[in-house]
Order: structure tokens, then sequence, then C-alpha cells
């Protein structure tokens, strides 16, 4: 089919029309979320007035043609340079991604959709020219045209015909990773098990609401209650704590296995990785690899000190809700190395788990400086506070102990801190609630910014950061020597440095040339 | 054990006109912080807005005084067949450096302030979201023609730069 559409000229190429079944989806989804208002226009008015249902049957009459508009005025088309989607009525809109700027390819199939065998496709592109918007969204299109798109769009050889057109046979991909079930244990470690808390309280609040039940006269629920103010107020709060916990747990597990359920990690012939998973919202991630600029491991303070981590891809063009290009639920800290190394084709040694090499002891000055001097002012506020209402004299003493706990965090901060230049990555790591490995490919850096306040002036101390397009734009190596970091920079990215080092302080090869 | 950035510091400084700019920009910062102030204490009367107002033109007349002259001789930009290379902030250094290689867009600007002073901005955008590299402070006729060898350099390298 490619072949087809590289013969054709510009203009031959048919437009396409979204798949009709979207009118379903829209209007259905629509109705669930007007449900509440038509509801209460029913249920509340006068008996008798007729008026009500008429708004009623309006709102759902009005959803339904804003579909059949939308439907009617979305078209689009992938012709040999560039994907071109025109949307709008009275406002048309008329989008435009050059091909070759085409980084991932995401694929959605929310439940209602999937009952019509539907999927929204959500292409991104290279954050390119500033007028140029990054991406574009087809909603909806079938399971079987999203496929196809999925494939004909991250095809390297439709545009590059020195690659071979991939082989049916081996179309069906090697397979790098899928769900082990052992590692929903690491579901209530991750801050998703907040959202836990709240989506099962919602979700049991609602269900009480819609029976018309208040709690309280659920008989269990009034004892416990009972019970629960005659205790003292510790055991209460335990109690209480104790219960949250639990649904907090839960509800991470639930969330994990709706997110995670079927995990797929694969290796596409068209030169993709693919993250396949869901349960109920089916997914799918396409991340062309010759656009992968590296990969992180994400530790979480919780997930590590379960001894788990989470590896993302560093790509262009990821979008916002594609999760950070998580290639992975968390997983054991050893999987998520593993898949960073055979996603980016390397030893695990030569990428996130190389040795890394520490920073200067004034490092350490500096973190225990920033988590101190906050901290104590928070202190002596709480103090003062705690003087001048006298209600609150506990608070004072009270916040005494944030301090061993920044100064805990400060330490850790410091023994995380870590860089090493590998042969075709640079590795740094950083951070204690959230500590995060990156290696980034040295052909990937497009710049770097060395930062320097008067404090870190006077301790010989620098913050150097790498420009990428992919991932989050910018990662740093965070108080490196003043010297170390400018030799680091000139031996990741040759010849871009050299020409501005002042030889007479870098004449040595020391830091910079690493096995 | 101060060491210093083994970074040459780059050729060129701004135009001397760019002190006065950096001046403006404080008397704007002036009115804005300080006029409030004052309307407020000729409205209500309170003493002690005076006092404040006082304090805010003091602090803000020294940084006009002492801060643009020190800009002038930190703030320094160089471009080269290679690379575009600048230093930066009077208080925090920052080096930056964009291979020319990977330059998207250039991009000139001359806001209402640097119009009047005859003063222009080059802003090099790479395909990084962070990695713009600006130089500020130029005399408008060379940001122009800095912005126009630079579309020229980087219209010659071909690839989509990321």
């Amino acid at each position: 089919m490619t072949a087809d559409a590289t013969v054709a000229p510009e203009d031959a190429v048919p437009w396409r029309r979204l798949d009709w079944r979207m009118l379903f989806v829209g209007p259905i989804g629509g109705l669930i979320r007007l449900a509440p208002v038509v509801a209460v226009l029913l249920v509340t008015g006068r008996p008798g007035d007729i008026g009500r249902f008429w708004v009623a049957i309006a709102i759902g009459v009005l959803v339904v043609l804003g579909g059949v508009l939308r439907w009617r005025t979305t078209r689009y088309r992938i012709t040999p340079e560039r994907v071109e989607l025109h949307t709008g009525w009275l406002r048309r809109q008329r989008r435009s991604v050059p091909r070759d700027r085409i980084r991932t390819v995401d694929l959605t199939a929310r439940p209602i959709a999937r009952l019509f065998g539907l999927t929204v496709v959500q292409v991104s592109s290279a954050s390119g020219a500033m007028l140029e918007k990054s991406g574009l969204s087809l909603d909806s299109v079938s399971k079987a045209e999203a496929d196809r798109l999925r494939r004909e769009l991250l095809d390297r050889s439709a545009f590059d015909s020195a690659l071979p057109a991939p082989d049916a046979a081996v179309a069906q991909g090697v397979q790098l990773a899928r769900l082990d079930w052992s590692w929903l244990r690491f579901a209530p470690l991750t801050f998703s098990s907040i959202a836990g808390i709240g989506a099962v309280g919602a979700a049991v609040f609602n269900l009480v609401d819609d029976f018309g039940i208040d709690p309280r006269d659920i008989g269990a629920v009034d004892a416990a209650t009972d019970q629960l103010q005659a205790a003292p107020v510790w055991l209460a709060l335990l109690v209480v704590g104790v219960v949250l916990l639990v649904i907090a747990a839960l509800g991470a597990m639930v969330l994990f296995a709706e997110r995670w359920y079927d995990y797929r990690l694969t290796r596409e012939a068209d030169g993709t990785l693919r993250v396949k998973r869901g349960l109920l919202t089916r997914r799918s991630l396409s991340v062309s690899e010759e656009r992968l600029r590296g990969a992180e491991i994400a530790e979480p303070i919780l997930l590590r000190a379960g001894r788990g981590g989470q590896c993302r891809a560093l790509s262009t063009g990821i979008s916002r809700d594609a999760q950070g290009g998580a290639l992975q639920p968390p997983v054991p800290r050893a999987e998520a190395h593993r898949v960073a190394s055979v996603a980016l084709h390397e030893a695990p040694s030569m990428i996130t788990q190389a040795p890394l090499r520490r920073h200067p002891r004034a490092a350490m000055g500096r973190r225990f400086s920033r988590a101190l001097v906050p901290t104590a002012v928070l202190v002596a506020g709480a103090f003062l506070l705690g003087y001048a209402v006298p209600a609150l004299g506990w608070a004072g003493p009270a916040s005494l102990v944030l301090l061993p706990i920044a100064a805990a965090l400060a330490f850790d901060r410091y023994r995380n801190l870590g860089h090493r230049l590998t042969a075709r990555y640079l590795v740094t790591r950083q951070g204690s609630l959230v500590r995060s490995t990156v290696a980034l490919q040295r052909t990937g850096v497009i710049g770097w910014t060395f930062r320097q306040s008067p404090f870190q002036r006077r301790a010989g101390l620098v913050v150097a950061e790498a420009f990428t397009a992919a991932g989050q734009s910018g990662y740093s190596v965070l108080d490196v020597g003043a010297v170390d970091a400018v030799a680091l920079a000139d031996a990741a990215t040759p010849h871009l440095l050299t020409p501005f080092v002042d030889n007479d302080v870098l004449a040595v090869p020391g830091p910079g040339k690493q096995p | 054990m101060s060491v210093a950035l083994p970074l040459r510091p780059p050729a060129h400084q701004a135009s001397p006109r760019a002190v006065h700019w950096w001046r403006l920009r404080a008397g704007l910062l002036l009115v804005v912080l300080g006029g409030p102030q004052v309307v407020l204490w000729w409205l209500i009367g309170a003493g002690w807005l005076g006092w404040t107002a006082l304090v805010t033109a003091g602090l803000v007349a020294g940084y006009g005084l002492v801060v643009p002259p020190l800009l002038y001789r930190i703030h320094r930009w160089e471009v080269t067949d290679q690379a575009v290379y600048t230093l930066s902030g009077w208080l925090v250094r920052e080096w930056r450096i964009a291979p020319i290689s990977r330059v998207q867009t250039v991009d000139t600007e001359h806001g209402p302030l640097q119009q009047l002073l005859g003063l222009g901005s080059v802003t090099v955008t790479t395909a990084s979201a962070r990695g713009a590299v600006k130089i500020t402070g130029l005399a408008a006729a060379d940001a122009a023609e800095l912005a126009r060898t630079l579309t020229e350099t980087t219209q010659a390298t071909a690839g989509d730069a990321t």
C-alpha cells in the first residue's frame, strides 16, 4: 500500500473519513457524561411539566448532531510527504505533519470505543519549528485502520528507499518483555497508590450514593463509628490510618491491573518498540527506534525501598499522556535495567548500570545546606507560631523532627549523585524522592549549559546540563567539579567545546578520558 | 578552593548602549514596584508605605547603578562555524553552547526599549525546548547581520536537526 502511495502524485492521494461507528461512540460517551444533568432535569420540576422532557431530548439531539457534523467535516490523508488532517465546520483547522518528523504513534481504545472496534490514533512529531503544532490525533478509526496507520506512519522504508520493506514473515515482532503478575507487589509502592485511595473511595461513594444510602444507615459502619469515637485518639488514628493504607494498596493494585493487563513490549519488524497494555482501555505506544535517544530508570523512593524501578524511553515527541514513555510497569530493578539494555542494544554496564563517578565532597555540603536551611526557617517559623499562639505550642518541638528527615534526604541525595561517560552514552544520576538514572546518547546531545551560583563558584562546583530533543529536553549533571564538567562535556561531544576550552587549565588528559 | 570554569569567555561584548537598556529596565522595574506604593501612600496616608517605597527606590537605584556595568563586563557572545557560545548572568553565571548544525530557527527581536536605543536580540533555537541560546543587547544592525549569517550557515546544513 505504501508503494502505491509513493508512486501517486501528492494530490492524487484520496482523503479518508473517520470510521462511521464513531457516530455512536461520541454520543454514548456524551450521554453518559450528561446523564447526571438529564437525570436532574427529569427528576426535579413539577409533575406534568412536559418541558423538561423536551430539554432532555434536545440535549440528546444536539450531541448526536455534533457527532455527525464532526464526522462529516473531518478528513485525513497520508501523502508520501505529510500526514494531513482537516477538521471543523465554522472554524476550519488544517493540520499537517511532515512524515519524517513522526516519532511516536499512540493507539488508545477506551471501553466504549472498544465495543465498536474503534481506536484513537495520536501521532506525535518532533517539536520542530514553533509554529508547527507537534502532532495530531484521529478520533476515531477502526482497529484495522489504526494498525495499518501505525505501520505505515513509522515505516522508514516508505520514505527511505535504501531500507528494505519489512518482510511479512517477521512482521510479528520479537517479544522483549511481558507481564509477570508477581510485579503487582510493586503497585502499592508507586505514587499512584495515593490516586488509588481517591479511585476506590470515589467508586465506593458513588455506588453507595447511587443506591441512595447514607453510610451511617449501615449497621456495621454505624457501630464502627461509635466504637472509634469511644476509643482513645491514637487508636482511632491508627485504625483509620491502617484502613486508608489498605484501601490505597488495593486501589493501586486495581489501577495497576487496569493499566498493565496483558502488557507486552515488542520490537516490531519495522524498527519500532511497541508497548501494548490495558484491561478496559487498550493502549499501544510505538516508538521509532532510530529516534530513541536513551533510557531513564526512575525509582520513586518507596519503589526504591522495595528494590523496584521503571524504565522509560527517551524519545522525541512522546506525548504527555503516554506516561512519560514508560516502557514497562514498576518492576524489580534488575528487570528495569534489562529492558533498558535490550531497548538500546547496549550492555547494562554501558548505560544505566555503568559504574558512576562520585561527585566532590563539596557537593555534599551543598545538598545539606539546600535541605537544612529552608527546614531551619520552617522550624523557626513553627516555634514563633508556638509562642504567638499558645494553643499551638506543640508546633515548634514537633517540627524538630523535620531536621533529621531533611538531613537524611540531603545525605541520600548526595549519595545518589553520579555520572559517567561510556562509549556511546552519557549516564547521570540524581534525586532522592525520585531517583533518576538517565542514559543519554552522546550523539543526541544538542548543546550544553553550565550554571554557577556564587555559592557554587566558591565551592568550585557547577551544574552541567546536556540539551537534547528527547524526553525532558535537558538532563543535568548536578554539582560536578568545574574542571570535570568541562572535560566531561568536551569528551561527550567532541569538537563542540574544544575551541572555547581554556587549555592551560585543561592540559592534563585526566578526568575526561575514560575507558 | 575556588576553581574557575576552564572555558575562555566568548569573544564579543554587547553594544555599549546595552548598559542604558539595562538601566532603563531597572527604571521600569522601579515604576512597577514603587508606583503602586507611592499611590497607596498618597491615598491612604499610611506612613510605613512611604518608608517601603523609599527602600524599594534605594534598592532598585543601587541595582541600576551597579549591576548594568557589571552585566556589560560579563555578557559576552561568540559565533563560530561550529557553535554559538554565550556567557550571561551577574549573580548566577550561565555559559551556553549550541552547535550550529543543530540550529532550527534564528529569530531577531526588538522590544520597545530596545528600539528606542537601536538595539536588538538574536535567539537561536535548537530542537531541544530548553536549549535556546539568546544573545541580547546587540546593536540593531549587528543583530540583523548576525541573524542573516546564522540563517545562511544553518540552511547550508542538512538534516532535521534532532
